[in-house]
């Protein structure tokens, strides 16, 4: 049973923690988040919740979303985003900010990778180069795509192709501090996404 | 990057007084041994400052029992208890890795006298 928030990547930075050590963080805008919508099993046949994060305006919106925040009368959000299984007990109307997390709590980190465009084969899958100099006129290049007796290329072969831009998550990632004030969160490590990514952060059951 | 900034800011240490390379430092660095923490005196010259902001660091060379040793700090971390410039030094490059090479009277600085 999770609970989770949506954030806006800010960027990098440092932090000293208190027994010395140094810390790389990224600093995350998270909250205040709005619950829209609560889900049963009774009724969505899954439970979860949605939350909505981030000022917009009503010229922005198309008439089903304005309809989706206007029956449940509450602020008109511009992300809205699931979370299944939903630990806080919420209901719709209800306010999930940053201080509803502590420092050392240990999250998962989902968002939208950098994208990297059309990606050769050595970046795309690490494959190894060949020598650039001693005469070599073999670079970068993918090498061999197969067998001749196949007489085909076998499918999910590791070809050159569009790299990054895919949905990441990250793993076991500590909050090393909560500033309830601003509502930040400081978050070890780093995070999907160029600046100003929308992030899903979730806590990890232990 | 308004917010990092004053993230930045706000872990930054104002007791560090300014100093530069080639100066004769005294540090008490705090260091746990067993559970427990103590001071420990390092007194040497800067041989470098690197970087800028919250993530400057600087390297301290000292001969320790005839071996040169060299320790880098973050300008602002907090395992530095205290910070003292014993002596400015008038040297002429920002790095001072022409040290490592040198002993006893070849690696004396002058002193600076404003």
């Amino acid at each position: 049973m999770p609970k989770g928030i949506i954030g806006k990547k800010l960027g990098m930075t440092q932090y000293f923690k208190d027994d010395g050590k140094v810390v790389p963080v990224t600093v995350v805008e998270a909250g205040p988040c709005v619950v829209a919508q609560v889900k049963t099993t009774e009724k969505d046949g899954y439970d979860a919740i949605q939350l909505g994060f981030g000022k917009t305006k009503a010229s922005k919106m198309n008439k089903p979303l304005k309809g989706h925040f206007a029956s449940k009368n509450i602020e008109k959000k511009r992300y809205l985003r699931e979370f299944r299984n939903y630990s806080l007990d919420v209901s719709e109307g209800d306010e999930v900010t940053v201080a509803d997390f502590s420092d050392g709590e240990t999250v998962n980190v989902t968002g939208i990778s950098k994208g990297k465009g059309f990606a050769g084969s050595v970046k795309r899958w690490n494959q190894s180069t060949g020598p650039n100099t001693h005469g070599s006129h073999f670079h970068r290049s993918p090498g061999s795509v197969g067998a001749v007796d196949a007489r085909r290329v076998f499918k999910g072969h590791k070809m050159p192709g569009r790299m990054g831009h895919d949905q990441v998550t990250v793993q076991n990632l500590e909050i090393v501090k909560v500033d309830a004030e601003r509502s930040l969160l400081l978050i070890k490590g780093s995070l999907p996404g160029p600046n100003k990514t929308i992030l899903e952060i979730k806590t990890v059951d232990r | 990057m308004n917010i990092i900034n004053e993230i930045e800011k706000e872990q930054m240490r104002d007791d560090i007084p300014e100093f530069a390379t080639g100066d004769t430092v005294r540090l008490a660095v705090r260091v746990v041994e067993g559970g427990k923490e103590r001071l420990q005196i390092y007194e040497g010259v800067v041989l470098k400052r690197n970087g800028g902001g919250l993530n400057e660091s600087f390297t301290v060379r000292k001969i320790s029992n005839g071996v040169g040793v060299e320790r880098t700090f973050p300008v602002h971390s907090r395992k530095i208890a205290e910070f003292k410039v014993v002596r400015r030094g008038d040297v002429r490059k920002s790095r001072l890795y022409y040290l490592r090479d040198r002993r006893g009277k070849a690696s004396r600085i002058k002193e600076k006298r404003d």
